[in-house]
């Protein structure tokens, strides 16, 4: 069953929320989805850039009372 | 009030003392205790490895006993913890004893994993124990050109250590006349240099002055020890003659094994410092699940934060502040040069041009650590 993680990475300048995603990622399973919350607005560009080379899927990016939600899929 | 604080590393020190000055009263009238349970009857000043590592530093200068950095109200057991108990407030020990507590904090810290990548172990140096340190050294010492690439996996301690390495190994093959031998490949996970935006910037106009080359999205996968090659998640690939590693992280065992944490580190309030979904729990330093940087810096003004709180628990019954995510890293540049960064969970750095002055501070710091840890500065 797939599962759905949220890393909380608000507030985070060090080591940011790709990072962030980046470290969990490993953990998750195929075909999780990992919801990424940061107020860093860099972030709704920095994570589907590393999503897309190195080819996980996106899922959603949408921000909601200044937080952004990068919701992405593991596919490998 | 029974508080127990497991890790008498960085953070558990700072705030065992800072407790022990603010419960002077309680301590004695018996109203009051301090414990602490450790791994180790030395305390080791982490950021000495780095120096270790490339000869400007003794290791035994790297130690303090452990009982000469206390405050002696403290209770200290060397007494690993090996099972948590919170439901009955109480842990136990590799000894066989249970200690209980009203207010636990858990400072276990965390350790380099080099062995979660395949290959990266047995073909890597890095300075993330004394060990490694020292082998690193050697190989540092004996490398006589070729490519030094840096590779740095995720989660890890010390967010300056990726550039302060470069710098410093730039420097060292400088002053031994070999740079024109040596070419750098930095590595780095994200899509610039640096996690830190300002620093990342700063960096590269460094980085280019020095012909230092780089790759960023590069997260490490496999190391092909055969052909010398480091294989990225992203499909690339760096050749190396000396891997200089920055090793992924997780926290103690001990906290995987008892379900407190996935990969070691504890689910925390950023603010309370409160390990989630409990009352009387605190996480500090490197072991908490917080997205700030794992360094000696965090801890340190957590177990500050801490500290009051505690001691408010006891004197008032209720906490008087939130910590607000402050982290200050010194960054070294080079030889003789260094600079910092100073943020919170609102506020990034705006680092400086890096100069001498930082870099004696830096220095006098490595001095002025054991002060601290006594809780003094
Ligand atoms: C090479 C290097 C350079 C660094 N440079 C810097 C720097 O310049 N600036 C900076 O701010 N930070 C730096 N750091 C990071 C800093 O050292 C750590 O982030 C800091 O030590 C974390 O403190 P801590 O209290 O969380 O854990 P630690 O200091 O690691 O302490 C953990 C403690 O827990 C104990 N322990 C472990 N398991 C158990 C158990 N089961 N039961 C009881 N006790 C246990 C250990 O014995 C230890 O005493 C550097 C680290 C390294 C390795």
């Amino acid at each position: 069953m797939a599962e759905r993680h949220q890393i909380d990475a608000r507030g985070s300048y060090c080591p940011g929320p790709l990072m962030e995603l980046i470290a969990r990622i490993k953990q998750a399973g195929i075909g999780d989805e990992l919801e990424v919350l940061s107020t860093d607005k860099g972030s709704a560009n920095d994570i589907p850039e590393w999503v897309k080379k190195v080819g996980h899927e996106m899922v959603d990016s949408f921000q909601a009372d200044g937080v952004w939600h990068v919701v992405i899929r593991k596919t490998k | 009030m029974k508080i127990l604080i497991v890790g008498g590393g960085m953070g558990g020190t700072i705030l065992a003392n800072n407790l022990a000055r603010r419960l002077k009263h309680e301590l004695k009238q018996g109203k009051a205790q301090i414990t602490m349970l450790s791994a180790s009857e030395r305390h080791m000043y982490q950021p000495g490895l780095l120096y270790v590592s490339i000869g400007r530093m003794a290791t035994d200068a790297l130690y303090r006993e452990q009982t000469s950095l206390l405050e002696p109200e403290i209770e200290f057991h060397v007494d690993p913890v090996t099972t948590f108990t919170l439901d009955q407030n109480q842990v136990t020990t590799q000894s066989g004893k249970t200690y209980g507590y009203d207010m636990l904090v858990i400072a276990t810290g965390s350790r380099a994993m080099p062995e979660t990548i395949p290959g990266l172990a047995e073909n890597s140096v890095n300075c993330y124990t004394e060990a490694n340190a020292v082998e690193m050294w050697r190989q540092v010492r004996e490398f006589q050109g070729g490519t030094v690439t840096i590779a740095v996996g995720v989660p890890h301690k010390c967010p300056m250590i990726p550039l302060e390495v470069t710098f410093v190994l730039h420097d060292y093959f400088k002053e031994r006349g070999i740079l024109d031998k040596v070419k750098f490949q930095y590595t780095y996970p994200i899509g610039r240099i640096h996690s830190l935006a300002p620093v990342g910037e700063w960096a590269k106009g460094e980085f280019d002055r020095l012909g230092i080359q780089y790759e960023t999205l590069f997260n490490m996968k496999e190391v092909d020890g055969a052909n010398k090659v480091v294989h990225s998640e992203e499909g690339t690939q760096s050749h190396y003659d000396l891997l200089v590693a920055v090793p992924p992280h997780k926290g103690m065992a001990v906290i995987e094994e008892n379900g407190l944490g996935q990969s070691g580190w504890i689910p925390t309030d950023r603010h309370s410092l409160k390990m989630e979904g409990r009352d009387n729990v605190y996480v500090l330093g490197d072991t908490t699940n917080l997205p700030i940087s794992k360094a000696g810096s965090t801890a340190h003004f957590e177990a500050e934060a801490l500290a009051e709180n505690l001691a408010a628990i006891v004197k008032l019954g209720e906490p008087v502040r939130d910590y607000d995510g402050k982290v200050f890293c010194f960054i070294e540049a080079g030889s003789d040069r260094a600079t910092y960064a100073m943020f919170n969970y609102n506020q990034p750095p705006a680092p400086r041009a890096p100069n001498r002055a930082v870099h004696w501070f830096k220095m006098a710091y490595n001095q002025l650590y054991w002060a601290s840890a006594r809780g003094l500065l």
